[in-house]
């Protein structure tokens, strides 16, 4: 579904990656690797239609990303180091809000289930500045819930600042989400127990693709 | 679309009304920048009288610019804008709806207010409905032209003071008619060519400004 053609990308005069490519079928679960600063966000952004690439090309279901944009949108998921949350709305105003804008409109029962299950229950009417760091990546995380239609998820740093509960409920809901038919593009330092489903890794230190 | 423009617009004016004290700041500021010059220059019920429709436009055009750099600043910090422009909704769409909160939260107590302003200048009371129309009217074309110039400067150190540079030369049509419109009623002339002449630069900037916005926008982000 989603094709990558010899991908390069350079910050000013330092090359980040050259020539990567890839190709991610249904149910696949790719990871990309490498140390801090070796343009892990950078690739997604491209992939995800952010960033410009300096070379290469990125194809969704065989259209070039830029020609297909919405429909592209439509069936995927970004979400970033940023959480995208408004400070002064609640988790659950943020949730339906962020719904709304990828084309698939929640119920408020819908959302509130997705915050229950994430364990925000008590504070999905608060505010999101009263939340924590970790509570706020799980409200955005929750997004994901309600994103089971979207046939591609783009995940930055899933697993941060989240705890051994919400990291195992995440995993299932990834899981879930590969039994489904949608396939996975994420980065983790950490050492997940997803990492059985892993079908595909990348490492941009040594620029290789590795089917596993 | 229609649901996504409710729902940015529904957004944008509850995030104005929690944080209301900025929707007040600008208003105070207008309110006090018009008020100074009936102070500085004295009782002179003439002179007040014919500087009047300048200086209360001029102060809610000062008044507009401040707020724009609200318009995507605070969801560009957030990380918000980027999901606005990976949604499944044309980007010019969202601007559309942004900009239409944005002139509701932050002009039109501005349109509101102004004809309490013109009483400070003595104007008639034909020409106070004359200003508070031609401001209806003007007004979202400061919106539409300012929100170009607020999405070039995201992101830039100094922004703020690019964007008046970039965004208030582009106002200057907007404020020649807006004055006139008052000063011929004031006069006892028609203002109604000004007035449209207004209406189609409001129309005219509706229909190229999102575009440019959204493209502006994306150069940003890449």
């Amino acid at each position: 579904m989603l094709e990558v053609i010899n991908l390069t990308s350079a910050r000013g005069e330092r090359t980040l990656f050259r020539n990567v490519s890839f190709k991610l079928d249904a149910s696949g679960l790719l990871h990309v690797a490498g140390t801090n600063g070796s343009g892990k966000t950078s690739l997604l952004r491209i992939l995800c239609g952010l960033g410009a690439a300096d070379a290469g090309e990125v194809r969704w279901r065989g259209e070039p990303i830029h020609s297909v944009r919405e429909a592209y949108w439509r069936e995927g998921v970004y979400l970033g180091h940023a959480n995208a949350l408004k400070d002064d709305l609640s988790a659950i105003e943020n949730l339906l809000m962020a719904c709304t804008l990828a084309g698939r409109p929640a119920s408020d029962g819908d959302a509130r289930e997705a915050l229950h299950a994430f364990g925000l229950a008590a504070c999905s009417h608060l505010p999101v500045r009263a939340l924590s760091q970790g509570q706020k990546r799980r409200s955005a995380l929750a997004r994901l819930a309600l994103s089971t239609q979207a046939r591609l998820w783009i995940l930055d740093e899933p697993f941060s600042a989240l705890d051994v509960a919400a990291v195992a409920h995440l995993e299932k809901l990834i899981v879930a989400y590969l039994d489904g038919g949608g396939s996975v593009i994420f980065t983790t330092h950490q050492d997940a127990a997803i990492s059985a489903r892993i079908t595909q890794r990348i490492d941009l230190d040594k620029a290789s693709v590795a089917a596993c | 679309m229609l649901n996504v423009m409710r729902a940015v617009i529904a957004r944008d004016l509850t995030l104005a009304w929690r944080r209301r004290s900025d929707v007040f700041t600008s208003m105070i500021f207008f309110v006090i920048v018009a008020s100074l010059f009936p102070l500085g220059i004295g009782p002179e019920p003439k002179l007040l009288l014919a500087i009047g429709p300048g200086i209360v436009w001029v102060a809610a055009l000062l008044a507009s610019m401040l707020a724009l750099s609200r318009l995507f600043a605070s969801d560009y910090a957030d990380g918000t804008l980027e999901q606005m422009l990976l949604a499944a909704t044309p980007l010019s769409v969202i601007v559309i709806a942004k900009v239409i909160a944005h002139w509701i939260a932050a002009n039109l107590p501005l349109v509101l207010i102004a004809p309490l302003l013109g009483l400070q200048f003595g104007l008639p009371a034909d020409a106070l409905a004359v200003l508070a129309l031609a401001l209806a009217l003007g007004t979202p074309s400061l919106s539409l032209i300012g929100a170009i110039g607020a999405a070039l400067t995201l992101g830039l150190r100094g922004g703020g003071v690019l964007l008046a540079l970039l965004v208030l030369p582009l106002y200057a049509p907007v404020l020649i008619l807006g004055s006139l419109a008052v000063e011929a009623t004031a006069a006892g002339l028609t203002a109604q060519p000004y007035l449209l002449l207004l209406a189609a630069l409001s129309l005219g900037a509706l229909s190229l400004a999102p575009w440019a916005v959204s493209a502006a926008l994306r150069i940003s982000y890449e």
